[in-house]
C-alpha cells in the first residue's frame, strides 16, 4: 500500500510518501488509522484528532470505514484550502 | 476543461480562447482569486500553494461534471495553479459560458464554492516573521459549499 501525506501532517511527519505492505493488522482506514496512532508521539499528534484529517483511497474521499488492498493508494491530509 | 498548472495564466486571453468562433453563447462569467497580502489580520509576505496531483484533476473534472449537470452551459474552464505564487498573482481561474447570464453566474459561484471544499490543494503563507504556516479552512467556506446540497464533503 501506498501512503502519502500532505501539507502540515507532511510537516509533522517529515514524510510525504511510504510504502507498507498490506497486513492483517491493518485491513481498513480505521485499523489502518489506529495503528499509525501506535508508531510514536510524531504520528500519535497528527492522528490525534480525525476532524481535521481527511482520508482518500484511490484518490477519493472515503466515506466511512473503507477495506484497503495490497495496491491501494492512501492518502491522509488536512482539510483542503485551495481556491 | 480543467488545467492545473504552475505557470500564471491570462484571464482575458483564456476567456477568447473559450468563446472563439462561437456564436451560440450569450453570457460569459468570469471569477480570478489572487494572492492576497493579509490573511485574519496578518501580513503575508510570501505563498505557496501544494496540491495532491491526479486526484486534483479527477475531483476538478467531478465538480465541472456537476456544474454542466445542474446548468444549461455551452463551455466552462477551470484553471488553478500551484506551486510559488508572488503577492497580486492570480491563482484561480473559473470561466462559465451560457446562453443567458442566470446559468454562468450560478454555475460559477457553484463552481468556486465546491472547489474550494473538494480540490486537494493547500496554501502556505509566509508571515512579516519570515515564517511559514499552513492556512486553515474556514468555516464561511464550508457554509458557502453546503448551500449548493447536502453532498459537499464536511
Amino acid at each position: 500500500m501506498k501512503i502519502l501525506y500532505f501539507a502540515w501532517l507532511k510537516t509533522k511527519l517529515q514524510m510525504t510518501e511510504e510504502t507498507l505492505p498490506w497486513s492483517e493488522e491493518r485491513p481498513d482506514t480505521d485499523s489502518l488509522v489506529r495503528w499509525m496512532k501506535s508508531r510514536g508521539p510524531a504520528f500519535a499528534e497528527v492522528f490525534s484528532d480525525l476532524e481535521v484529517v481527511r482520508i482518500a483511497v484511490n484518490q477519493e474521499y472515503i466515506v466511512g470505514n473503507t477495506a484497503l488492498n495490497e495496491n491501494d493508494e492512501i492518502a491522509f491530509f488536512p482539510p483542503v484550502t485551495g481556491g | 476543461m480543467i488545467r492545473v498548472q504552475r505557470e500564471i495564466f491570462d484571464v482575458g486571453a483564456e476567456m477568447a480562447a473559450l468563446t472563439k468562433g462561437r456564436t451560440d453563447i450569450g453570457a460569459v462569467v468570469s471569477f480570478t482569486g489572487l494572492v492576497r497580502d493579509f490573511n485574519d489580520g496578518s501580513a503575508v509576505t510570501g505563498f505557496s500553494l501544494e496540491h495532491y496531483p491526479g486526484m486534483t484533476e479527477r475531483e476538478l473534472a467531478k465538480i465541472e461534471t456537476e456544474a454542466k449537470a445542474r446548468w444549461d452551459l455551452q463551455a466552462s474552464l477551470i484553471i488553478h495553479r500551484y506551486g510559488d505564487m508572488a503577492l497580486g498573482e492570480p491563482i484561480v481561474l473559473v470561466v462559465t459560458a451560457s446562453s443567458h447570464r442566470q446559468d454562468a453566474f450560478d454555475a460559477a459561484n457553484f463552481l468556486m464554492d465546491w472547489l474550494k471544499t473538494k480540490a486537494p490543494f493547500w496554501k502556505m503563507e509566509k508571515g512579516e516573521d519570515g515564517e511559514t504556516s499552513w492556512v486553515k479552512e474556514r468555516q464561511t467556506d464550508i457554509d458557502a459549499a453546503k448551500r449548493w446540497s447536502a453532498d459537499s464533503q464536511e
